[in-house]
């Protein structure tokens, strides 16, 4: 990881491809929530934006009045297997938290990354937002697409295009100490 | 001096339920505030500042503007102590439950209460069975809102060990944590209950984390270097604090049993007291 912050603005293309787990970025221009029934509704029904160098967020954001209030991140790893179609149609970036596993990451490669945000840092998040639209609004504030205009949202590489992944990394290092740990013996439970 | 109707008691639990929902998603407690100062001073991965940072931004953000810190506003868990005088009937929930409905369109809450299988969102926080109250005596008529989040309780889990297994404790509350990774948003509180009954011991380790996380006992501390030998740090992203604090709650079993509970709670460990004013 450098100190140097890259700035990205979406539509994203090729220099997602040069990014590296670890680097900071700062993202502006429109992304689109989207969660486990928006991802479903979207693989049934098409998908209501241009998905070519489009990104993607895992949030289910706090609106009132047409703001936004409070918009941190979802747990990503709920979404591991309903990002293909979209990755597949152009897609270049998936924000969330704690990390996406299979097929998501191997589906990565080559095309886009993802993109870490701290969980919890909402009220954070809605200071670099404005609202620009609603699709499917029948599926409630937590679970709609909602169209959000970002002004360099902080964020970190957790999976480049190669592969690397910041979180697979943290957990092997996790599995190793829990097997070297002083409860060993009970691991054959 | 209010009139002590039923009518009156709904309103003011109401009132007070609001006031407790309104302070726990705003801002934290200080004893929180605490744990996650002393774990980022002690942070060295660069990485890692960077979420405590973040963290720090946020929680400022969140106060200055009166608006809540995450946008998972969690479902209600809400903990109301009775004295003598406050009559034990339905009219306590009935005012529990205005106290969330208005919370959730004036704060705002986002709407996270939906019926398990068809999915369908109440709209307002309620719903069967929710919000879970649980109520015990007390000298002072207080209500206190847990705003419980789903990235966290999901990771949650109930063991059974058998009493031979008393030693297992400790890897079960490690392996938990592992299994979790940075899904639960870490540096995480754990609440532990041990004892008890199958159903009882979660509802014992969801209470644990309303105990202050700037103290542990010496068996709570052992449990939480466990914890943090793991390394998954703040968010999965790496670092030295993965749990802020362990918090044991322990009740008497069978002669048979030892059940085990974890309730993870992410760093937003969120709840606040308020007496009602009855």
């Amino acid at each position: 990881m450098t100190g140097t912050v890259v700035q990205l603005h979406t539509p994203l293309g090729d220099e997602v491809l040069t990014l590296r787990a670890g680097d900071r970025v700062e993202l502006s221009g429109v992304v689109y929530t989207a969660r486990d029934e928006a991802h479903l509704r979207m693989q049934k029904e098409g998908i209501p934006f241009d998905p070519r160098g489009a990104a993607i967020y895992h949030c289910g954001p706090v609106i009132k009045d047409e703001r936004i209030v409070a918009a941190g991140p979802t747990t990503s790893a709920r979404m591991n297997a309903l990002e293909g179609f979209l990755l597949d149609l152009g897609v270049r970036a998936l924000i969330g938290k704690g990390g996406m596993g299979s097929p998501a990451r191997e589906q990565l490669k080559n095309r886009g990354v993802y993109l870490a945000f701290t969980g919890g840092c909402a009220a954070l998040a809605a200071s670099h937002m404005k609202l620009a639209g609603v699709h499917f609004p029948d599926l409630g504030m937590a679970e709609s697409v909602w169209v959000i205009e970002l002004d360099r949202l902080p964020l970190v590489v957790g999976i480049d295009s190669q592969g690397n992944d910041l979180f697979s990394v943290v957990e092997e290092h996790a599995k190793k100490a829990f097997g070297a740990g002083p409860v060993k013996e009970c691991t054959d439970k | 001096m209010q009139s002590r109707g039923p009518d009156a008691l709904r309103a003011a639990l109401a009132d007070a339920t609001f006031k407790a929902i309104q302070e726990a998603v705003v801002s934290l407690p200080p004893d929180v505030m605490r744990a996650l100062e002393n774990a980022a001073a002690k942070e060295t991965s660069a990485i890692a500042r960077g979420e405590y940072e973040n963290i720090k931004k946020n929680l400022a953000a969140a106060k200055r503007l009166g608006v809540p810190l995450c946008q998972d506003t969690g479902v209600p868990v809400v903990y109301l102590t009775l004295p003598p005088s406050v009559p034990y009937s339905q009219t306590l929930f009935d005012g529990i439950a205005d106290g969330i409905r208005r919370a959730t369109t004036e704060i705002p809450l986002r709407p996270n209460v939906v019926d398990p299988l068809t999915r369908h969102n109440s709209g307002d926080n309620t719903g069967a069975g929710m919000p879970a109250v649980h109520v015990r005596p007390g000298d002072r008529f207080t209500v206190t809102v847990l705003p419980k989040g789903a990235g966290a309780e999901n990771m949650s889990r109930v063991v059974m060990l058998l009493p031979s297994q008393k030693g297992m404790i400790q890897h079960v509350v490690t392996e938990t944590m592992l299994i979790a990774g940075g899904r639960p948003c870490p540096p995480v509180v754990l609440g532990v209950g041990i004892g008890g009954t199958f159903d009882g011991v979660a509802a014992l380790a969801k209470e644990a984390l309303l105990q202050p996380v700037d103290t542990m006992t010496a068996f709570e501390r052992q449990l939480c270097d466990a914890v943090n030998t793991l390394g998954i740090g703040p968010m999965g992203l790496g670092g030295s604090t993965t749990a802020l604090a362990v918090k044991v709650k322990i009740a008497a079993c069978h002669t048979a049993s030892l059940p085990v509970a974890v309730n993870v709670q992410c760093w937003a460990n969120r709840h606040a007291t308020v007496e009602v004013d009855w």
